[in-house]
């Protein structure tokens, strides 16, 4: 009996025993479960306008971090580096629809995923060629992102929130408004979205299917490097940033390949429950490190009573 | 002219769908056995068997133990290292329990644990499909590596969490450890390769095979000609992580000698996937296929510069072929979708019919 109380009952004691260390973890899987829920908005994007389950989006991370960095260890000045980043991640985006895409138009599912599979090696093989394999500290004076920290006394305790963190959570948000602003209001926006809903039809009334595939990848790009910064501030800037690109897997799992709520909302919970997770039952029963599988075992039991995902669009098939 | 098809007639049913409806591909593949059992053995040096022959035999039997799950079977799985990993701590597990224990009995019984776990891990395929069912398989990739790393009885309580296989000895020849000669491992898992293979072959031309192509092509439509689906995507998992935990065995006990958790991470999984794809899905030879261009590929752009007198330091090296296999695939998958079994086929086709172009 005591092993149930032990895992059942003693970690919720734990909880509100000691709210504002509660708090602080939520706010580390808040912070974390941001950053999932930008890189799953790149996936989602692309997939929405293409059908194309890019798995690039991880090494795109990487690579517009490594850019970014790369530039301004070569001399360049902060505030040219970044525009510069930014075009580095247009070319890649041009790059990959006249290379790849293009020529692959119609084939399977399958087909497509290796293709991105293959960008993704190719990127890794190119970005240590040019760069180097080492790790690199993101740049985070130069672009004006503060590193102190607040400290709040909840509760008779004590919470700290790093200010980078804080600038992490709010560039995220204005990063999703403007997305959302962006595919509900601007024409190209509409096309998008309309190329997600039906292709042939967006095609008969003239929308360009090259242009807005260049146009997603480059917003998938841009969002990649804002989540490159922020990650990479946090942790370094590496190839090793890429596992959390397979983070991003089960967001999109649990929130639907189709969504951009769903990788929002997907994104946070799963941020903040695999954090809960590893801090009350994961290091003391089960030896720690649990994030690497938690999300994927969640994400596959709510898979199984919800098959399209909590947001994802429903699946009829017909013979 | 060599592959003239005429005036061999089928009379009969049986002799129609038989294994080489057409004479020349029982000779060629005489030929490529002979090469495989008797040239190679005879004119390979030591490097060559194993930075080259081994791993191939190796890759392409767990690209066929994929190959069943997503070219036949149609479920796209992402998880085939963790299968693989379990086949080789099962067996590791198995041959320090019991020491008396065949290496060749060992090896048949640990692809049951893979099985038993892949039947376990395909349940939700049952319920998902597509690229979320990638993704659920992704979810026993990183849940087994995790396992090999936090469960200390599988590595034996070793300080160094590593497993190292010991030597063993098969009817008297010693055959995995370090004092096994490269040849004898070579052989023992060419032979193990040679009946897995023949086994696949027939079982995927039988009731089986059938049942899983029509899975593949339309599930609802085969649910409603009456096949089972549950019993058609479990067994297609069953037989692919068996093949895949003894491809995985194989691995560490013929060729590594020694493993670390983070072998099975998940870019032996997409090199395997790889395989499976450029050589062609759905198909048996592809597998062999594949695995020649991905092993030998960075063995040969390894070798290339030194031959040609240019010294690129090796981390370089490195680099430049990741670019290079990853532009490969791209280049292949535009040139050829459906991979390099597909290549042979209109080959040989243009062989049957030529000089006619029809």
């Amino acid at each position: 009996m005591e092993i149930f109380y032990d895992v059942l009952i003693d970690p919720f004691v734990q909880m509100v025993e000691a709210p504002d260390f509660l708090l602080q973890v939520l706010w580390e899987g808040l912070v974390s479960g941001v950053l999932y829920a930008l890189i799953a908005l790149g996936f989602v994007l692309i997939f929405k306008s293409s059908r194309i389950f890019n798995f690039a989006q991880g090494i795109m991370v990487v690579f517009a971090a490594l850019t970014l960095v790369g530039l301004h260890e070569n001399g360049v000045p902060a505030w040219l580096a970044v525009p510069l980043t930014l075009g580095v991640m247009y070319v890649l985006a041009v790059g990959v629809e006249r290379v790849v895409l293009r020529p692959l138009v119609g084939q399977p599912d399958i087909i497509l995923f290796m293709a991105t599979i293959g960008v993704t090696l190719f990127l890794i093989g190119f970005g240590e060629f040019v760069f180097g394999g080492e790790n690199k500290v993101m740049i985070t004076e130069a672009l004006g992102i503060p590193t102190g920290a607040f400290e709040f006394y909840p509760f008779d305790g004590f919470l700290l929130i790093e200010q980078k963190d804080l600038t992490a959570v709010i560039m995220a948000v204005l990063l999703v408004i403007a997305l959302i602003t962006f595919l509900n209001r601007s024409s190209m926006g509409r096309a998008i979205r309309a190329l997600g809903d039906d292709h042939q039809a967006a095609l008969s009334v003239g929308i360009s299917l090259s242009t807005i595939w260049v146009i997603v990848w480059f917003i998938a790009g841009v969002i990649a490097l804002a989540t490159g910064v922020v990650w990479g501030a946090r942790a370094g800037v590496s190839f090793a940033l890429e596992v959390i690109a397979y983070k991003a897997l089960p967001v999109l799992m649990l929130g639907g390949l189709e969504s951009v709520a769903g990788a929002i909302v997907g994104g946070l919970a799963i941020g903040i429950l695999e954090k809960l997770f590893e801090i009350y039952w994961g290091q003391p029963f089960l030896g720690g490190n649990t994030e690497t599988w938690f999300a994927f075992i969640l994400a596959l039991l709510v898979l199984l009573f919800r098959p399209q995902g909590l947001f994802g669009e429903r699946i009829i098939e017909r013979v | 002219m060599l592959y003239r098809t005429s005036g061999q007639f089928k009379t009969s049913y049986e002799s129609d769908q038989a294994l080489f409806p057409v004479k020349q591909d029982a000779w060629l593949l005489m030929v490529i056995l002979v090469a495989a059992y008797v040239v190679f053995p005879l004119t390979a040096s030591e490097f060559t068997f194993k930075a080259l022959l081994v791993p191939v035999l190796i890759y392409s039997l767990a690209a066929m133990g994929l190959n069943i799950l997503t070219g036949f079977a149609g479920q796209l799985s992402l998880g085939t290292a963790g299968f693989m990993g379990v086949g080789a701590y099962a067996c590791y597990k198995l041959t320090t329990i019991f020491p008396e224990m065949n290496v060749l009995v060992a090896l048949a019984l640990s692809g049951l644990f893979s099985a038993a776990v892949g039947v376990a891990f395909g349940l939700p395929s049952l319920r998902i499909k597509g690229f979320y069912l990638a993704i659920a398989t992704l979810a026993s990739q990183f849940f087994l590596v995790w396992l090999f790393e936090k469960w200390a009885w599988l590595y034996n309580y070793n300080a160094s969490g590593a497993i190292e296989v010991r030597t063993m000895e098969f009817f008297g020849i010693v055959v995995t450890g370090p004092t096994a000669s490269p040849v004898t491992q070579y052989y023992f898992v060419l032979a193990v390769v040679t009946i897995i293979c023949f086994a696949m072959i027939n079982l995927t031309r039988g009731r089986y095979g059938r049942m899983w192509k029509a899975v593949r092509d339309m599930d609802i439509a085969a649910e409603l000609v009456g096949i089972n689906l549950m019993r058609a995507k479990l067994t297609a998992f069953a037989v692919s992580s068996y093949v895949v935990g003894i491809a995985g065995a194989l691995l560490v006990f013929f060729w590594k000698g020694a493993a670390e958790p983070n072998l099975f991470d998940i870019p032996l999984s997409f090199q395997i996937l790889f395989i499976a794809i450029i050589g062609g899905l759905g198909s048996i030879l592809g597998n062999f296929l594949g695995a020649i261009l991905i092993v030998a590929l960075p063995v040969v752009l390894n070798v290339l510069p030194e031959t040609l007198g240019i010294s690129i330091n090796s981390a370089t090296m490195e680099h430049v072929n990741d670019m290079i296999v990853g532009a490969l695939i791209i280049m292949f998958l535009i040139v050829e979708p459906h991979g390099l079994a597909r290549f042979w086929a209109l080959i040989r086709e243009k062989l049957i019919i030529w000089p006619y172009p029809h």
